[in-house]
């Protein structure tokens, strides 16, 4: 009964809500491709039990899935990831755009014009070929 | 059976220094409640209440359909309830204990029992008088769990544990969720663990409730907007915002209803929004504590 799903792991040190943190940690799942377009996955419940959370909150994280298109869940048959061509791609795709918005965000803020931060992402991408790996 | 586990309406008893006052709770079945509270805030009484160990001056109990305290008897063999300051005997084995319970709840689980004694760490030769606190504490959850009861019903069941302990203890609660139709109410004033396993929240201060709701619904609403004030700009007071603290250009605006539009309403008097941010249920505790006390008094 324990731990089938034992790689998902709730931070506490994460200030995002524990929702949040199970949507990313299924879309990791689907993007590197263990859980395969159209894969049957764990039903809430059982997911509940094995990350020691409510059930509550992963129902949310699958509500806000199933809003997105990721996952579908049909009564009575359990959920399943999607049968999206290309499902896994698109997730990885979409985080990169989610950092960058931020990286927009952050910009606005400080009053720095687009051309200076393509210049700056630029110099951001010299510094990781740099250092081999990319360990920055 | 109605899908509320427990039910209280109107609920109140008065004692000489401390009262309860018009308690309205509803757990429903398959779910589970935390009840949290600081110290003295009524949180037992509550519990001793719904258990019909303390009778109530005025309201209803409903607790899986039974009437509370007149149906407690019939009530008692659904309900596992486990306190600190339940008696085990002393000088006895816990195996003994479970043995005894064993011959008087039809619907004790042996092999459940055998399993939570491994993973509790404990043994079945072992006194109770040679049992340390966190021991003790698990020995009774064990003998709790392992009756199966459609009902848990928990008085701090892991205050003053170990971390290692209470890792164990929600483990096994939430396990017993893996069973449809089961519910457990427990109360604690440790909010991370009534945020990672509870269903449904209750604050309770100074014998009232202040709130109680989806946990879910309830941790969206409150949020904190860090804000970028110019000189000049005074903030206006928004409904839903319920204290502003502000230092200079900065400031710290706490919601306790968020919706967007709040943001919104902040930037059109020329505030920028830096961030909004979530809150644990630790700092929502505190500040709403503090604001309904705030509230009372004024």
């Amino acid at each position: 009964m324990y731990s089938m799903n034992g790689a998902f792991v709730i931070s506490q040190s994460d200030k995002r809500p524990m929702y949040l943190q199970i949507m990313e940690q299924m879309k990791q799942r689907i993007a590197v491709g263990d859980w395969k377009e159209g894969q049957a996955i764990p039903s809430i419940r059982q997911l509940a039990v094995d990350l020691e959370v409510s059930v509550i909150t992963v129902k949310r994280a699958y509500l806000e899935l199933e809003r997105e298109g990721v996952i579908v869940t049909q009564q009575g048959k359990g959920s399943h990831v999607a049968s999206t061509p290309g499902l896994g791609a698109k997730l990885r795709e979409q985080e990169l755009e989610q950092h960058l918005e931020q990286a927009m965000r952050i910009a606005a803020m400080l009053g720095i014009q687009p051309k200076e931060l393509e210049e700056k992402l630029r110099e951001a991408g010299d510094r990781f070929s740099g250092n081999g790996n990319g360990k920055i | 059976m109605s899908d509320l586990a427990i039910e209280l309406s109107g609920v109140g008893k008065r004692y000489k220094y401390f009262a309860l006052d018009n308690i309205h709770l509803k757990v429903p079945a398959g779910q589970i409640m935390g009840l949290i509270g600081p110290n003295g805030a009524g949180k037992s009484t509550t519990i001793r209440i719904m258990l019909g160990l303390v009778h109530q001056d005025s309201g209803e109990v409903r607790v899986l359909g039974h009437r509370m305290p007149t149906e407690q008897v019939a009530a008692k063999w659904d309900i596992g309830f486990a306190s600190e300051d339940m008696r085990l005997y002393e000088s006895m084995t816990l195996g003994w204990h479970m043995s005894f319970m064993q011959r008087i709840y039809p619907n004790w689980d042996s092999a459940y029992a055998q399993l939570l004694l491994k993973r509790f760490g404990l043994r079945a030769d072992q006194k109770i008088k040679g049992l340390s606190h966190g021991q003790r504490v698990k020995a009774t959850l064990l003998l709790v769990l392992a009756r199966k009861a459609k009902l848990l019903v928990l008085d701090e069941p892991t205050t003053g544990l170990d971390p290692v302990a209470r890792h164990e203890i929600l483990r096994e609660l939430t396990a017993v969720m893996a069973e449809e139709g089961r519910s457990i109410l427990f109360s604690s004033h440790n909010t991370h663990d009534v945020e990672q396993i509870s269903d449904q929240i209750t604050f309770i201060d100074r014998g009232r409730i202040i709130d109680s709701m989806d946990k879910e619904m309830y941790l969206d609403r409150w949020r904190r907007l860090r804000l970028e004030v110019p000189h000049g700009v005074e903030l206006p007071a928004l409904p839903g915002i319920i204290g502003i603290k502000r230092d200079g250009r900065l400031a710290v605006a706490t919601a306790n209803a968020y919706v967007p539009d709040l943001a919104h309403a902040y930037e059109s008097t020329g505030a920028r929004v830096q961030r909004v941010e979530n809150m644990t249920l630790e700092e929502i505790f505190v500040a709403n504590v503090e604001h309904s006390r705030e509230e009372v008094e004024a």
